[in-house]
């Protein structure tokens, strides 16, 4: 039985459902709320199927490859191959799916008469088969493809709500950021099918030691910069904040839960499964690039105000703390310690399950909570917890898991990583080592301003009273939206509970990677849901954690309540307000609350501060009638990077302008020239 | 696995017996540092006790978050106070005796005390969360940093092993050891609301930290949260004290090791209360713009601290 659903045929099957789908969604356009049932529902058989098939594979330890050359078109190879790694990439990506699609069933609901529903759920379907094709195909040219089906739909999903100029610009930014990133792949393909003559990722490993080691460090620079830009690095991740806002909610969840986990696999499968031996510095620039974008994504975070980019710039500090664990794996591989590269590879793929799992909750709740306030400002939330008291605790649930505090998964995945890095201090020389002791630092800390910001995040939301009167009306989302929520919450608590038999079933997609290829680490070993680092090195234990505190809360509760005085009166009074009335505007907003880690760190983060003054009386200037301040940011890889580029491509745009004189006739001679050139050098 | 139990059972409760009198004893010493007689050491528990018996008002802007919170930080104290070692080093690998495990349970009960601080809309709890986090944040660093040199040193993260290792006589060994506990000293200080950091003692707008997060509370959960914030201050003498120095910590069964550890660890949190007391009578508190400079030599400290570990 688990034969047949792990079989190829199953794995073709499932993107039948994906298909249907989306056609009968736009057949059904007409009608908002059936197109919208219609697009949903398949998207989730779709993805149940896809879950199935994932854990089968998994199960069965299967390992496949599937290709075809259709005669129409022999430069398009239609080639997919699944092993224990693309089965894992598929696993997070329909699990996160089924509770999105479940949550867009009530979701999409408020595009009803204003958009069209039909060609949101044909994109969306569109979406999911495409990414579940980038993570299970193995030839150049039809990843290419895929990979491109992947880039339009998500541009189309984050510009869908186009009546909001602001949403097309940040669909613009993104189409064009991610074609830059494209260029960059390509590009890098173009250099390996050079030296190997295949565009079959199996033969392009079979010859990958040919290559001269020059022109491997250019495919690495490239593919870091291509599947970087994807993934969201620093300074490369500039369209990921202002496309995962501007994205309706279920799309933004599976968007910074999964899309950008597929850099990270390409990442994965290129350096370490198709590439043999690989130099020092790789692992280490990835290293120094997952600190960097793990630092600067959380302070970047707290100073946002808008619920949406504030949870995209933890997208990036994730994937910063992803690119550790991968880092750290390529370093230990280049020096030869195939044991701890596996233990790093298992932190990596482990926080990028548990990401997935807690960001597109995180993105759930927030959608949740901006359907019903229609703002995305922070500053006009509060006291949300009592008029919407399920998607508070649903956030509660996921800021937990993503400041990584016990017994949720977030903290294992960044235990692991924490050890991953020790290892290395431990066993490393000095430079390596250097470099190891800053990581772990810039983890250290990055885990205290993850934590700082989702306090304010939750705080500045949920608690204390509204603030303004948009925070009055609201009521709780329908039992879809919690469904969703739910689903993805119990999941958070899931993975933290039995993270010790994820950590063995992790160990074993680890060692499926060519590099780490029968290593069979006794570095990370799991017992009755404990994992154990090294030779008694470090262990964890979720159950033991959550015993433990179960015990000690139950005595607590029951020797304060009821063993040492029962006769307590409890009255409810006014919060204390130093005798005046206690208006909303005394209580924190995000900005006061985030303002002294911003001050501390104004010097990578560069606070602006304009303030402006309007008087009653021009003349007299007593009696200030209004007073403006507004506090920014200036953002570093702006002024630096951006900026420099933007002039420069201007100035070289105009130079071009001088061969465009608009006459047809010259372009024909350029045309002309061209194809002589092109004869000259066919001929030669 | 019956010692175990019964030294996890005996630290459960060791932690918060003893604890509020660590507190007595700093402000004794204090006071006499003071010129002043001052209140007996046993006075927290008279407090506490005292709490216990109050009626409570609560804000009725507040939610479940304000309701629970006291008793979700209580018990986070109980288990950690039950997972690192005091006076004995008897239970190696304990799940939950990691100090990575450590440090984030403790960061656990530091998030619900920052959202009760937010949660009943007042002005003070808000600016003394921001405050608590700012700090707590930056202490961090510093607190992985000292903890991890020492398990670099032992060659184990968990604790009970590092406190159960052999004392190396070797003094250019020692040297990492005594940075990193400088390190870890400052971290201690920012975690447990201690001066140069914040005033335990003040009540006013301008300075207050910990007490502005409080402000809201009476009664049952006022006490229940003065308890948690003794049990961590004596959490971290006791992580100082093993980890650091773990001479005469008891590593077997025998009644007599058991009560020279007890004995020996009074001693030396005796010698903590006195340091914090003398810091706390003789220096004045920063400017909480100074604090980060602190913060960043505690972490500068423990990183040269790893890098001179052979």
């Amino acid at each position: 039985m688990m034969n047949i659903l792990a079989s190829p045929t199953s794995f073709l099957m499932l993107f039948i459902p994906f298909i249907i789908g989306g056609i009968g969604a736009l057949i059904l356009r007409k009608n908002d709320s059936a197109s919208n049932v219609w697009g949903n529902i398949f998207a989730i058989i779709g993805s149940s199927w896809s879950l199935i098939f994932a854990l089968s594979a998994l199960y069965t330890k299967a390992n496949f490859s599937l290709s075809f050359q259709p005669s129409y078109s022999p430069f398009f190879p239609i080639s997919f191959h699944v092993d224990a790694l693309s089965a894992l990439f598929i696993l997070i990506i329909s699990l996160v799916a089924i509770f999105c699609s479940l949550y867009g069933l009530g979701y999409v609901k408020h595009f009803y008469k204003h958009y069209d529903i039909g060609v949101l759920g044909f994109f969306y379907n569109m979406f999911l088969a495409s990414m579940l094709l980038v993570v299970s195909s193995f030839n150049v040219l039809f990843f290419l493809m895929v990979w491109e089906i992947m880039s339009i739909t998500s541009y189309f999903l984050v510009s869908y709500e186009r009546k909001n100029p602001e949403n097309v610009k940040a669909g613009l930014l993104y189409f064009i950021m991610t074609h830059a990133g494209t260029a960059c792949i390509i590009l890098a393909f173009l250099i390996l099918f050079a030296f190997t003559g295949s565009f079959d990722f199996a033969t392009i490993s079979a010859h990958s030691a040919a290559i001269p080691s020059l022109f491997k460090n250019g495919v690495f620079i490239l593919a870091v910069i291509g599947f970087g830009m994807k993934a969201g690095i620093i300074p490369l991740h500039i369209w990921l904040p202002s496309a995962h806002p501007a994205a309706p909610s279920h799309v933004s969840a599976l968007m910074s839960g999964v899309m950008i986990k597929t850099g990270i696999y390409m990442m994965i499968r290129l350096f370490l499964d198709i590439f043999m031996p690989i130099p020092l510095w790789w692992g280490l620039t990835l290293l120094i690039i997952g600190a960097v974008s793990a630092l600067l994504g959380v302070l970047y975070a707290l100073t946002e105000h808008n619920l949406k980019r504030l949870l995209a710039y933890h997208s990036i500090e994730n994937i910063g703390i992803i690119l550790l664990g991968l880092g750290a794996s390529m370093t230990f591989t280049s020096l030869g310690m195939p044991q701890l590269a596996t233990l790093s590879m298992v932190a990596a793929l482990f926080h990028t399950a548990n990401h997935a799992i807690f960001k597109s909750l995180l993105f759930l709740s927030a959608g949740s909570v901006i359907n019903q306030t229609h703002t995305k400002n922070i500053e006009e939330y509060g006291g949300l917890i009592k008029r919407m008291p399920q998607t508070a605790f649903f956030f509660l649930i996921g800021a937990m898991a993503i400041s990584a505090l016990p017994p949720l998964n977030g903290f294992f995945s960044e235990w692991l990583t924490f050890q991953a890095l020790f290892q290395g201090i431990a066993a490393a020389d000095l430079t390596v080592r250097w470099i190891f002791i800053i990581s772990t630092g810039a983890l250290a800390l990055t885990g205290g301003l993850a934590l700082t910001c989702f306090v304010k995040a939750f705080g500045a939301t949920f608690l204390a009273r509204p603030r303004t009167l948009h925070g009055e009306h609201v009521k709780e989302s329908s039992i879809f939206f919690q469904l969703g929520m739910g689903g993805l919450a119990i999941l958070c608590i899931a993975f933290g509970v039995f993270s010790g038999s994820l950590s063995s079933v992790l160990k074993y997609i680890a060692e499926s990677v060519q590099q780490l290829k029968g290593v069979s680490s006794a570095l990370v070993t799991s017992q009755t849901q404990t994992i154990i680092v090294g030779d008694n090195f470090s262990s964890a234990s979720a159950v033991a954690l959550l015993i433990a505190l179960g015990i000690s809360l139950f005595a607590v509760t029951f020797a304060a309540q009821y063993l040492i005085y029962r006769k307590q009166r409890v009255d409810s009074g006014l919060t204390w307000d130093c005798g005046t009335d206690l208006t909303p505007r005394m209580e924190i907003t995000a900005t006061g609350f985030s303002h002294s880690i911003i001050r501390i760190f104004k010097g990578i983060l560069k606070p602006t501060r304009q303030t402006g003054i309007e008087y009653r009386d021009e003349t007299s200037r007593y009696f200030p009638k209004s007073r403006i301040v507004s506090l920014g940011i200036r953002d570093a890889y702006r002024t630096y990077l951006y900026d420099p580029l933007n002039i420069l491509i201007l100035k070289f745009s105009n130079y071009t302008k001088k061969i465009q004189g608009g006459n047809i006739n010259v372009y024909i001679l350029y045309i002309f020239i061209a194809l002589l050139l092109t004869l000259f050098f066919v001929h030669r | 696995m019956t010692t175990t139990i019964i030294l996890s059972i005996a630290q459960f409760i060791f932690v918060p017996a003893l604890s509020p009198a660590l507190v007595g004893l700093i402000r004794k010493l204090k006071a006499r540092f003071q010129n002043r007689q001052g209140a007996s050491i046993f006075q927290p528990y008279k407090d506490i006790w005292k709490l216990f018996h109050k009626d409570e008002v609560i804000s009725k802007d507040a939610s479940w978050i304000f309701y629970t919170a006291p008793f979700i930080i209580f018990a986070v104290t109980l288990v950690v106070g039950a997972s690192i070692p005091v006076f004995a080093s008897l239970t190696p690998h304990m799940p939950t005796s990691d100090i990575l495990v450590i440090v984030y349970m403790l960061a656990l009960g530091t998030f619900f005390l920052a959202l009760a601080g937010m949660d009943t809309g007042s002005a003070f709890g808000g600016f003394g969360s921001s405050r608590e986090m700012t700090i707590s944040t930056l202490a961090e660093g510093g607190l992985v940093f000292s903890l991890l040199a020492t398990a670099l040193i032992h060659g184990t993260t968990d604790v009970f092993s590092i406190a159960a290792s052999d004392v190396s006589q070797d003094l250019l060994s020692f040297l990492p050891v005594v940075l990193a506990f400088m390190g870890f000293f400052i971290a201690l200080l920012a975690e447990t609301a201690r001066f140069p950091f914040d005033n335990p003692a003040t009540h006013l707008e301008l300075t207050m930290i910990h007490e502005a997060m409080i402000l809201e509370y009476s009664g049952k959960k006022l006490a229940l949260l003065e308890w948690a914030s003794a049990n961590k201050l004596m959490i971290f003498i006791a992580l100082g004290s093993s980890l650091f120095f773990p001479w005469g910590i008891a590593s077997t069964l025998a009644f007599h090791t058991i009560i020279l550890g007890v004995v020996v660890f009074l001693a030396k949190a005796f010698v903590f209360c006195l340091a914090i007391a003398v810091i706390e009578s003789s220096i004045a508190k920063l400017r909480l713009f100074r604090l980060p400079d602190l913060l960043l030599f505690a972490f500068i400290l423990s990183a040269i601290a790893i890098e001179l570990i052979e």
